[in-house]
């Protein structure tokens, strides 16, 4: 009776502190994020004299509305969301087709061409000659300089084919006894039944090329090339505000006190189309995840 | 024995590889030309045509002469780096910012998969879930541009411990914060491949555990950590293999010209060399180092792994 009650002591410390754990995580990201989302409509005089305040009387749409009025940000995102969308397609569309006659175990040369795909995971030119070959290609201040590179990605090319062959044969047999060539098998039994795996690789694309920087910033100077996050970094981190965003400010305090107002409105809203594709995807991401780990 | 072997490839249904090989691509065609080739012929215009650039490293490169004309100057651009007063510092900059972040990142998405695992209500779950996940999605200039609010002298850190440090310039700061983010930005998504194995775990052995009167920690280590254990081995390798090839892309957003002490590390270097100074052939073998040292350290901790785990590595 005595050791029982024992136990149960040491679980409820285990539950409580495990609970405990979890919601300081919880609370970690969400406070931030809340933070973020109040100091971007905080009127910039109250923010540094008291802060944050919930009070609606504080607020001001100030820096969405300068953000929005300034054509880079306009063109950045048209920039990143051509960008994203292409590379979304040439990527999954590779990787789909080239991930079919490798899940194949009748394919000829299929161990062959796995060690050339999978050699690239370990071992690479770096940055010099990579550079040197865009420039020789006539790649550089083109869009293919950043949808061709990283185009194949060899770990969704190994996602995409366990995914394959967790469908069962029996399909392939059939369709083969009807006389289906390869490519009506592909796109009309095996694709349709492989969306979830679709779905998460083009999400990690899509977030991929969105989020990415630095091929744009070394392959693109021509600014009307820009992605978004280009647009963003210089505000973000390099600190320099377009002189037209901060206008009609005459003390050189509140221009740097509207330099912040900006910064958070700038987080804001470049990290809305990936939160409203946040949910939409949000189902698929343990299915996605999991079809690796299906031993090949 | 032999004999058979040798009248068999003599039989004339029985062609070699080649010939059979042909046969086959005639017949499959499509698989080859349709399916494999775009894949293919990316891979090998982006990645291996940039390994035969290599060769840049051995030599005194100008893009004038090109890569066949350029002078064969043999080890000297490792030698110039390994004997240059940064050498030291980058190393150890690198492997002490990806070391760090190993050790203090593996743990947490474990830890977190655990405690997800253990809320029962199912709805709770998923909504504790999407939000860990959550931050993964924010891009690495966003987030660098957050620590810099955060951090900044006048930022919400400063205000709440009544200080005004300037985290960003202070050099024995920048791991703390690069890790410290990480974590933040990762945890959540690294936990998703513990917590989908974990949900493969059946409930019912939990529940013979918990009826056997084992504790929590008990249920935890006889029979979740058991499951979880061969992902863990294979997470391990993946990270401890990456060692030397720590993303450039964060670093470099949160690197200032103050902090540099510590945040200056061999990409950065490798960036710094070939396209701001335009060194060409030094960058390239420094980066070459970099490559090698990854290489080396991918087969050795894959080695050790097989040891301590029975002869079951990656």
């Amino acid at each position: 009776m005595n050791k029982k009650k024992a136990f149960v002591t040491q679980d409820n410390i285990v539950k409580v502190t495990g609970n405990l754990l979890l919601i300081i995580f919880l609370l970690l990201i969400i406070i931030p994020v809340i933070y973020i989302l109040l100091c971007s409509i905080m009127d910039p005089a109250t923010r540094s004299s008291v802060g944050v305040s919930f009070d609606i009387k504080h607020w001001t749409l100030e820096g969405y509305r300068r953000v929005f009025e300034d054509a880079n940000t306009w063109r950045g995102f048209r920039n990143s969301f051509v960008y994203s969308v292409s590379f979304t397609v040439i990527s999954v569309g590779v990787t789909l087709l080239a991930a079919y006659p490798m899940s194949r175990n009748d394919f000829m040369g299929r161990k062959f061409f796995n060690v050339i795909f999978v050699l690239t995971m370990f071992f690479g030119g770096g940055l010099m000659p990579t550079y040197l070959l865009m420039d020789q290609l006539n790649l550089i201040n083109t869009v293919w300089a950043v949808l061709l590179p990283g185009a194949l990605n060899v770990w969704n090319l190994i996602l995409a084919r366990s995914y394959y062959r967790s469908i069962p044969t029996e399909l392939r047999e059939a369709a083969e006894m009807d006389g289906t060539s390869e490519l009506q098998y592909f796109f009309k039994v095996l694709i349709p039944v492989c969306t979830p795996i679709i779905a998460v690789l083009c999400l990690y694309q899509f977030v991929a090329q969105w989020n990415s920087y630095f091929d744009a910033m070394i392959y693109l100077d021509d600014q009307k090339l820009q992605p978004l996050q280009l647009v963003i970094r210089a505000i973000l981190v390099q600190n320099q505000i377009n002189p037209n965003l901060v206008a009609n400010m005459e003390k050189i305090a509140e221009t740097a006190k509207l330099a912040d107002l900006l910064k958070y409105s700038t987080i804001v809203i470049s990290s809305i189309p990936l939160l409203l594709m946040y949910p939409f995807f949000s189902k698929y991401f343990e299915k996605g995840i999991m079809a690796g780990s299906v031993k090949g | 024995m032999q004999t058979k072997k040798i009248s068999k490839s003599r039989h004339p249904s029985e062609k070699n590889y080649f010939q059979r090989f042909g046969v086959y691509f005639i017949k499959n065609w499509q698989l080859y030309i349709i399916f494999l080739l775009p894949a293919l012929a990316l891979t090998i215009i982006f990645k291996y045509l940039p390994m035969f650039g290599v060769i840049i490293a051995f030599e005194e490169y100008s893009p004038v002469k090109g890569y066949f004309g350029s002078d064969w100057i043999g080890l000297y651009n490792f030698k110039r780096f390994f004997s240059s007063t940064e050498f030291a510092r980058l190393l150890l900059n690198t492997l002490k910012l990806s070391g760090f972040n190993l050790i203090w990142s593996f743990f947490p998405p474990i830890v977190l998969a655990l405690l997800l695992n253990r809320v029962r209500h199912k709805g709770m779950r998923k909504n504790a879930q999407l939000i860990v996940y959550l931050p993964y999605f924010i891009s690495t200039i966003v987030l660098a541009g957050m620590v810099r609010l955060f951090f900044s002298p006048v930022g919400p850190i400063n205000a709440l411990m009544g200080s005004s440090v300037d985290y960003m310039t202070e050099p024995s700061w920048f791991r703390t914060l690069y890790i410290g983010s990480g974590i933040w930005q990762s945890a959540g998504w690294a936990s998703i491949i513990y917590s989908a194995t974990l949900a493969g775990v059946s409930q019912e052995l939990i529940e013979a555990a918990r009826i056997d009167g084992a504790t929590i920690l008990q249920q935890i280590k006889n029979v979740e950590l058991p499951a979880l254990k061969p992902v863990i081995v294979i997470q391990f390798i993946l990270s401890a293999g990456n060692i030397m090839s720590i993303g450039f892309e964060k670093v470099y957003a949160m690197q200032t010209d103050l902090n540099k002490v510590t945040s200056d590390i061999i990409p950065t270097y490798v960036y710094r060399m070939g396209l701001e100074m335009g060194d060409y052939g030094y960058s390239t073998a420094v980066g070459l180092f970099n490559t090698v040292i990854n290489l080396i350290l991918l087969v050795a901790v894959n080695m050790i792994v097989k040891k301590l785990n029975e002869g079951e590595g990656l």
